[in-house]
């Protein structure tokens, strides 16, 4: 049987979700050998299609990305959205939440004819996508757990625990106690509830659990002493985008 | 023999980010040459607008996968500057280690993985895996070693956790920082065996010249420190400023090539990076550091772009030494528990730090309620781009009587050794509220 031929591709991001992947060295060496990378521009110089498995990091921003997403999906058997930008679109998407035409005046002023852009969406609002791995950035060891299941021809997990239950697995402070804005309770899960085990206040990169209740988590943080104004502002550093937003 | 060339790379490969090269020769003559920005832009300014103090780092760290933790410290650096809050002598020594560790890895990455591939005449690290087997493990566990640094105290190098204005979030033990120490010190030859590496293969480094303008941190006023964290700016035309002047330096203009913007200071471009620090600094290099220049052939100034890449070599000596002794300086002090609350303010402050591409800039203003109204970040690769077409223009002329593919092959490794993050440069942050 031959090796499943995977590629990477990046849009709108960072690129920081494929640096995770390579960010291990045993498992990455190890992959290497069940696998073909037959496209990965940031470290190879190859391209080849024919893809079995594409994952995609980033979101789309512009009108020039569609036809090359087409592309990758017109080509790859399989589309795994990589990371937050992919997922749910990111911090990407906070630019929804003000006029695009302001947004694009700041950057480049009286330039701005220049650069078009629109509204920030994750992948799946362009072409159909197979399955998710959340986070910004990704969780390695959740990397790892998909991509075994991704080449059983398996799905990916969906992770619809919040972070709050791995959090009160692992014998952790509540943040929210502290008063701190954390959006554990209403976060998909699957990060080990990385950022309270330092200290540090779920900033909800993971995107919301299926039929999350907003209105009851912001009650819960308002009890412990934040504006609302302040509990709307850290909802949106990941959780910007709406499909409103591009209809 | 009169040519014509018609060059376009689309989307260079091995490096961070979307670019292509463009090169056209019409009789024999270069009519158009340069790097163009393609990347998406994304518009971080509209992000940071009325965001509070707190939520700022998080956010802006997220423009960069490799240099996450140099845009998490820059905008610390200007909010703390804004919020006139001070952080602790331990602070900056944790944070002195963050940063070590992300040059580190960075450095090697792109040593590694993005050049070495070059020099050895192979399309990727890929092939290298089943040749030189022991040389790509080498590469993995030093890129790791830069991320295991940084995480000891950040929890996570691509996008640091605990890293917050005054202080951190949670602090390492001092049996962590030992073991990261422990393991700095055993990776050690594994550098020095590098240095002889890439010396070996230095003559297959292209030998190019082209003099400009090098800009860097330089060390504060009795300072014998190498600096990455703490500097003002300094100019190798003789000039010096203090961050909070970065813009009588970076001068910033829009070409419609590109997404990015360009800069330009003294002279029709400048370079900041690897290269314009040890331009710059190099006598304040550790004895080791001083050692694998000379193995390397490096005097300063070096005015050949391609030798970045040997320059962000002979930092990584300096700074896995540099590393091993403010590990000593911390574990000597014991980890002081200290209370990193703090108070907003309104203000305006700048923060320059020395990320692995070159000076970074953020500047912030915030209102009384500490809600940020004002933000601009001008990036390495920014400030380099001018500097690479003003390379390739003269690059261009005197490699014109080789095959195409060479042409091509050598504008691209031009454009790789100066390891440009696009994505970082076109994730401009100049908001200027009406």
């Amino acid at each position: 049987m031959s090796k499943p031929r995977i590629a990477f591709f990046d849009f709108a991001s960072c690129e920081g979700c494929q640096l995770e992947a390579i960010n291990f060295v045993e498992e990455f060496l190890v992959l290497l050998g069940h696998v073909d990378i037959v496209q990965f521009r940031e470290a190879i110089t190859e391209a080849e299609w024919d893809i079995d498995v594409s994952f995609v990091e980033g979101s789309i921003t512009r009108e020039q990305d569609i036809p090359r997403l087409k592309e990758i999906r017109e080509n790859s058997k399989v589309v795994i959205a990589l990371g937050a930008c992919a997922c749910t679109g990111g911090v990407n998407a906070i630019k929804n939440t003000r006029p695009l035409e302001d947004v694009r005046a700041d950057v480049y002023g009286d330039k701005k004819d220049w650069f078009p852009t629109f509204p920030t969406r994750p992948i799946d609002q362009v072409v159909k996508v197979d399955g998710y791995i959340y986070g910004c950035p990704i969780d390695r060891n959740d990397f790892l757990k998909n991509v075994q299941l991704i080449l059983q021809g398996k799905k990916t997990l969906r992770h619809n625990d919040p972070v709050c239950v791995e959090c009160r697995l692992a014998e952790i402070e509540c943040l929210l106690t502290l008063g701190k804005p954390c959006m554990g309770p209403i976060t998909r899960g699957g990060c080990g509830a990385i950022d309270p085990s330092y200290g540090h206040p779920c900033t909800g990169c993971r995107g919301l659990v299926d039929d999350p209740n907003e209105n009851a988590a912001m009650d819960v943080l308002a009890e412990h002493g934040l504006t609302v104004e302040d509990i709307r502002s850290y909802m949106t550093i990941f959780n910007s985008f709406r499909p409103e937003d591009i209809q | 023999m009169k040519k014509n060339i018609d060059i376009h790379v689309h989307h260079v490969t091995r490096v961070e980010g979307h670019g292509d090269v463009l090169l056209n020769v019409k009789d024999g003559k270069v009519e158009h040459v340069a790097l163009n920005i393609v990347e998406a832009p994304r518009f971080f300014e509209g992000m940071l607008r009325g965001r509070a103090h707190y939520e700022i780092r998080e956010i802006v760290s997220r423009i960069c996968g490799i240099c996450a933790c140099g845009h998490a410290l820059a905008s610390i650096r200007a909010s703390e500057a804004a919020l006139g809050v001070e952080p602790s002598e331990q602070v900056i020594d944790l944070r002195k280690i963050v940063l070590a560790g992300e040059n580190l890895s960075s450095h090697f990455l792109h040593i590694f993985f993005l050049v070495a591939p070059d020099l050895f005449g192979v399309k990727s690290v890929l092939p290298l895996a089943s040749t030189h087997r022991d040389i790509v493990v080498r590469a993995l566990k030093l890129k790791k070693l830069g991320n295991d640094v940084s995480d000891v105290i950040v929890g996570r190098h691509v996008h640091p956790i605990t890293m917050d204005i005054k202080g951190f979030t949670a602090l390492p033990t001092v049996s962590a920082l030992r073991d990261v120490q422990k393991q700095i010190i055993e990776m050690i030859p594994e550098v020095i065996d590098t240095v002889d590496l890439i010396a070996s293969v230095a003559d297959r480094i292209p030998d190019f010249k082209r003099e400009t303008e090098y800009v860097s941190l330089g060390p504060i006023e009795g300072s014998n420190e190498y600096p990455f964290y703490d500097g003002i700016i300094k100019s190798s035309e003789g000039l010096t400023y203090y961050p909070a002047e970065y813009r009588k330096v970076t001068n910033e203009f829009i070409t419609p090539d590109s997404t990015a913007k360009h800069c330009k200071h003294l002279r029709d471009s400048y370079m900041v990076g690897a290269l314009a620090r040890f331009n710059n600094n190099s006598d304040l290099l550790r004895p080791e550091a001083k050692a694998a220049a000379e193995k390397l052939g490096m005097i300063a100034p070096v005015h050949n772009p391609y030798m970045i890449t040997v320059a962000q070599l002979i930092e990584t000596v300096h700074i896995m030494y540099d590393t091993v002794d403010i590990i000593d300086k911390i574990i000597r002090r014991g980890i002081l528990d200290e209370d990193y609350s703090y108070q907003p303010r309104a203000g305006t402050g700048s923060g320059a730090v020395e990320v692995p591409r070159g000076i970074l800039f953020h500047h912030y203003t915030y209102d009384s309620k500490g809600r940020m109204e004002n933000a601009d970040c001008v990036i390495p690769t920014t400030q380099n781009l001018e500097n690479i077409d003003q390379d390739f223009r003269k690059l261009a002329p005197m490699i014109l009587d080789k095959p195409e593919e060479d042409i091509s092959l050598l504008l691209q490794m031009l454009v790789r050794a100066y390891d440009p993050c696009i994505s970082c440069s076109t994730h401009q942050l100049n908001v200027r509220f009406k």
